[in-house]
């Protein structure tokens, strides 16, 4: 069994936690949209700037996908994860600009086990992730399977 | 010309085939995702997944990029015939996205998009917001992925 410092049990309703920050390179987001997004506004300043977005913006999945690692760094790495079934919402509501730095937060909505799969739950998160200058770029609700503690599980 | 008349609600369009390889699903992963199922095919095993597999983001993200592939195709298509191509912008984000199956090693995922619904946005008159059902459908024909996307037009 793999050795995790927060289980099932630990994510009581309510519970915040932070997501790593970071900075968002322009390098980075040219890098992403070239091998996956190739519209205009992700792969150059100009293109950007004369889009809706106002300058060089990150795709939507790189802003996923960033969101991903800032909450793996954050709190994932310690928790007893066994990965996603999905996600109910993910709302890009401001555009991720080069040299932007990210912040935020999981926080716990809702938990309930899981008959089919026994000692493990599904805790359901809320997720918000910020700029620089505390507006709200990202908005997301997903539920993520998560084991429960080792000595709870044998007595379940 | 509209989205709406390129692709009519019923009519589901396949845009391509990716191939996850396990470098290309380690690579992603080391640098998005790298929880022990995405990253270390021993590790692996020990979870409920059982072996190597895909980032959810990655089979996303390929989503998109079977999109652009077939959509750069698909404008210059329409120029070249002398039609405006539908004029799409940003998206605002997604709803009901699920994972349903792991995307595996050697798994051949084909990407699939069908308009839903065109609606014009009041705020912005000219501009529409279009739904799309979007899927993913592993080689055994097994849909792995699937949701709801938005994208805007302009006029």
């Amino acid at each position: 069994m793999v050795k995790a410092r927060y289980y099932y049990e630990d994510f009581s309703e309510g519970l915040s936690l932070p997501l790593a920050s970071r900075q968002v390179t322009a390098e980075e987001i040219v890098t992403f949209a070239s091998e996956f997004d190739p519209q205009p506004m992700h792969l150059s300043e100009e293109a950007g700037r004369a889009s809706i977005l106002g300058g060089l913006s990150a795709s939507g999945w790189h802003t996923a996908s960033l969101f991903m690692r800032m909450m793996y760094d954050g709190w994932l790495h310690e928790a007893a994860s066994e990965g996603s079934p999905g996600i109910d919402f993910m709302e890009w509501k401001k555009p991720v600009l080069a040299g932007d730095t990210l912040s935020g937060r999981s926080t716990v909505a809702a938990s309930r086990l899981l008959r089919s799969r026994p000692g493990i739950g599904l805790v359901r998160f809320l997720h918000e992730v910020e700029n620089q200058k505390g507006i709200l770029v990202m908005r997301g609700e997903n539920p993520i399977m998560i084991r429960r503690r080792p000595d709870l599980e044998a007595g379940a | 010309m509209r989205l709406i008349e390129l692709s009519p609600p019923g009519k589901r369009v396949i845009t391509g085939t990716m191939l996850f390889t396990a470098e290309d699903i380690i690579r992603f992963a080391k640098q998005f995702d790298p929880q022990p199922f995405h990253v270390d095919a021993e590790a692996a095993r020990n979870y409920v997944f059982g072996s190597l597999c895909a980032s959810g983001w990655h089979t996303c993200a390929g989503w998109m990029k079977m999109f652009m592939e077939y959509w750069t195709a698909e404008m210059k298509r329409l120029s070249q015939e002398g039609i405006r191509p539908p004029q799409l912008g940003p998206s605002a984000g997604f709803k009901t996205l699920q994972w349903m199956k792991p995307v595996y090693v050697g798994d051949n995922i084909t990407y699939s998009v069908e308009l839903i619904e065109s609606r014009p946005v009041v705020s912005r008159p000219g501009t529409w917001i279009n739904i799309t059902s979007n899927d993913g459908v592993n080689q055994h024909g097994e849909v792995v992925m699937r949701y709801e996307g938005t994208v805007l037009e302009f006029g």
